[in-house]
């Protein structure tokens, strides 16, 4: 896992101080930092502030309809970044830049913060509120003085994953000719191999993304005020918005219609255009669409076979053993989500170019990049599917006469079964949407959805993209549908979009 | 502190009238009294609580503190205007604010600054000065209540509200918690109502006793006329162990199979006789003249135990007795009744 890092470093530091200081001095670096940091912190307080309103209004007012409102505030989770950025780019060229990418980030992981603080409203012991009332605070002063600061840590945990996801995305800022590391280190990659400069660029972003890391770990382990009690406690009381429910449920359908009706929307006029009248290179067919989504799902279901295949066994250790050699690994499985899918691709391509060459642009190579790019998101999922099956379940299974792998096989899997086939599937999304490795470690000749969306919407091909993007957001909307129904919405919480 | 009165309160969940969950309760507390409100669970004591504090709307009926109206089917004080301090189930200190922030939460920001009457009050809950700057989560749960009630008495409210403050602790910091949640109440002079499940709760610590029985107020008393007489058999039943048996009443006596009591209420003709079973007497001695009987069975409680009987023309009777002097099960013994009983209908 950690081995695209090593790579990375060892690429960096094999250009020299002298070359790394004259290509880390320059005013692109710079501009990518300040590029990058503007949009992080900007981003950063629409989400919060967009993400915090909504949970607020779905779990303690009254506004109509709030059940819906819960599952189409999370389905923008459901789009790649890359295909809302395909739609945005395509409905007016204006919006490439800085404006454009703060749109489209907005809309595409609001749900990160969402998520997270609509389940701390859910958590909150409702007499807390009610107690501040009766000291004498109108609603707003409680919930500034009482239910912000207990949402701090959700709020936090969730601004470092746009953060975060900021920081790795890819396609929807090449689209949106938006300069970030990213976008630099691709660019830098296609203009010459020379791994000196990708390899310093990638260190940069790395100890960008190590930082977000860090600072999420930080406010996971310290800013968790628990509940204090443990009895039952009364459903939440919802507030009461007299006429203003109505205004608050038109403007969620307003935002409904931004985040989800206009990338749908876009991918189904460009499929009403005809053909020809698109400025396309790739002649479409059907045939090629079918290839297309075929190679996708081919990769996805092999990647998610590798990813699991590994995964496994990592899980059952860090779950049911404790001790310095586990806790490492989770460490370590933890550090590796901030490793960039196009950092891993290139530590790859590297790493395949000068030491082993007959790998280079294999399958086998793009199937161990998913790998590595999706083994914590899978780690992850399957610990807490492994959680499933209790301590004492295992005991009591031991007691009836059981050995330890028989327990395995007839309790702990039994139990686990559905959290792993999540697991499996949330991989496989991932997969099939994945653009950057793909990009760079696809064998010749193979494509996917993504690269197809990809070149022909870097070419403005855009009505030749759209029944790849259309395919695509199917098949993303009507798994994560599946997968929410069965697991609850948190369930799709893709970290990265890598 | 000021006398609350509650007239004719109602109030349904759910679509038109669906679940009413009070019906037309009415009582009075006065100033600087403590009223306890016993009732099972799903009696409606909780929502008596909450539409006083304002955290519902009552549908009929009206509440006034003070004189002054709260709540009626058209007024509506919002809770941060009627100065009614709460203290919730387990508590609910605020978990990102220290012991004497909690206690202040209610004050103005200079007083808020200055820790305005930490100690005092910290005192009064019978707490050391070293807790102000404790965070919640390092406190018991009894520390939890009492820092609670520190900080519903920190603005000076004209009423207490205490919902079931005693049920999540465990047996022994109950009783240490409810004397010191007593004594701070009267310390502070404080008109209080004080809701909760638990009978022996509420008969200690409660100057007058309601009981709530499916959303309406069966009886309130004091909690000797309340044990004593009971308005109906269910208070009785629910207000502590009873014994029911059939007999006939003339001139303030009853004639029953425990023998020719004295009734403490009037009643003529057949009727229902309630004795408690700390009431009856067991002899082993022929010569006292009790009503025989034979022990069938005795459950150990430790300083008491219950005494099971056979009773010739009476249905099942328990007598409470201290444990030392526990017959033997299928022994004959005699029975006498002491104090008055009350007297009900025939069922």
């Amino acid at each position: 896992m950690l081995l695209p890092l090593g790579v990375t470093v060892l690429d960096a530091a094999g250009a020299g101080w002298a070359t790394a200081s004259a290509l880390l001095l320059r005013p692109l670096v710079g501009q990518l930092l300040a590029n990058t940091f503007l949009l992080i912190g900007c981003s950063v307080l629409c989400c919060g502030a967009i993400g915090t309103a909504a949970a607020w209004f779905v779990e303690r007012s009254d506004v109509p309809a709030s059940r819906a409102w819960a599952v189409l505030l999370v389905a923008p989770l459901a789009i790649p970044p890359f295909i809302t950025s395909y739609a945005w780019v395509s409905l007016s060229p204006a919006l490439q830049g800085f404006w454009g990418a703060l749109l489209v980030v907005t809309v595409s992981y609001y749900p990160l913060v969402y998520l997270p603080v609509a389940a701390a409203l859910r958590e909150m012991d409702p007499a807390l509120e009610e107690t501040a009332r009766s000291l004498g605070n109108n609603v707003p002063t409680v919930f500034i003085r009482v239910v912000l600061p207990q949402l701090r840590p959700a709020l936090l945990g969730g601004m470092l994953l746009v953060s975060l996801d900021v920081l790795v995305e890819f396609g929807a800022f090449a689209l949106l000719r938006f300069r970030t590391f990213t976008t630099a280190i691709y660019s830098a990659y296609r203009a010459g191999f020379s791994g000196a400069e990708p390899a310093l660029l990638s260190m940069i972003l790395l100890l960008l993304c190590i930082g977000c890391l860090c600072a999420e770990y930080f406010v996971r382990g310290k800013a968790r005020y628990g509940r204090l009690g443990r009895g039952v406690r009364r459903g939440v009381a919802r507030y009461g918005l007299g006429g203003w429910r109505w205004l608050i449920a038109a403007k969620f359908t307003g935002w409904a219609v931004l985040t989800i009706g206009v990338p749908l929307g876009m991918i189904i006029y460009w499929l009403a255009q005809p053909g020809d009248a698109a400025t396309a290179p790739v002649g479409d067919s059907l045939a090629d669409v079918a290839q297309a989504a075929w190679a996708s799902i081919y990769l996805g279901a092999l990647g998610a076979g590798l990813t699991m295949a590994l995964a496994l066994p990592l899980g059952i250790l860090a779950s049911r053993y404790r001790g310095w050699r586990v806790t490492l690994l989770e460490r370590a499985a933890y550090l590796a989500q901030s490793v960039p899918g196009i950092v891993v691709a290139l530590a790859l391509v590297s790493l395949t170019v000068h030491a082993i060459h007959p790998l280079y642009q294999s399958t086998f190579l793009l199937l161990l990049a998913y790998a590595v790019v999706f083994l914590p998101l899978a780690l992850v999922s399957v610990r807490s599917a492994l959680m499933q099956a209790q301590q004492g379940l295992e005991e009591a299974g031991r007691s009836l006469g059981l050995s330890r792998i028989a327990v395995l096989a007839r309790v702990t899997l039994p139990l686990a079964a559905p959290g792993l086939g999540a697991a499996a599937a949330l991989v496989f999304i991932a997969v099939t949407t994945e653009l950057t490795a793909t990009l760079l470690l696809a064998p010749i000749g193979t494509q996917t959805l993504a690269t197809q969306v990809w070149a022909d919407t870097s070419t403005l091909a855009f009505a030749a993209a759209a029944p790849y993007a259309a395919v695509m957001a199917i098949m993303s909307i009507a798994a994560s549908w599946l997968l929410a129904r069965r697991f609850g919405a948190a369930s799709v919480l893709v970290p990265a979009s890598v | 502190m000021a006398a609350l009165e509650i007239s004719h309160l109602a109030k349904a969940y759910g679509s038109p009238a669906a679940a009413a969950v009070l019906q037309d309760v009415s009582f009075a507390v006065a100033s600087g009294a403590l009223v306890a409100i016993l009732g099972a669970s799903g009696s409606g004591k909780t929502t008596l609580l909450r539409l006083i504090a304002g955290f519902e709307r009552p549908d009929a009926g009206e509440i006034r503190l003070g004189g002054a109206l709260l709540a009626s089917g058209a007024v509506f004080m919002r809770p941060e205007t009627r100065g009614i301090g709460y203290v919730a189930q387990e508590g609910a200190l605020f978990p990102h604010l220290c012991v004497a922030d909690n206690i202040t939460f209610g004050l103005s920001r200079a007083q808020r600054r200055a820790r305005h009457r930490v100690t005092e009050l910290l005192e009064m809950v019978d707490l050391p000065p070293s807790y102000a700057d404790r965070a919640p989560q390092a406190l018991s749960g009894g520390e939890q209540q009492r820092v609670a009630l520190a900080r519903a008495l920190a603005p000076g409210p004209r009423l207490v509200l205490l919902d079931e403050p005693f049920s999540a602790l465990d047996a022994g910091l109950r009783a240490e918690t409810r004397r010191a949640v007593a004594a701070a109440l009267k310390a502070a002079g404080a008109t209080a109502i004080l809701v909760t499940h638990d009978q022996a709760e509420a008969l200690s610590m409660g100057a007058l006793v309601g009981v709530l029985q499916a959303g309406r107020l069966a009886q309130l008393s004091a909690p000797e006329a309340l044990y004593r007489r009971p308005a109906t058999p269910g208070v009785a039943n629910f207000v502590g162990d009873a014994v029911f048996c059939p007999g006939r009443a003339t001139g303030g006596r009853v004639r029953c199979a425990l023998g020719d009591l004295p009734l403490s209420g009037g009643a003529e003709g057949e009727v229902s006789v309630l004795v408690r079973p700390e009431q009856i007497k067991i002899g082993t001695n022929p010569a006292s003249g009790g009503v025989p009987a034979v022990i069938e069975s005795v459950t150990f409680y430790g300083h008491d135990a219950l005494v099971a009987l056979s009773v010739p023309g009476a249905p099942a009777v328990t007598a409470r007795v201290f444990s030392h002097a526990v017959p033997k099960p299928g022994s004959d013994v005699f029975l006498s009744v002491e104090g008055a009983v009350a007297a009900y209908p025939p069922a």
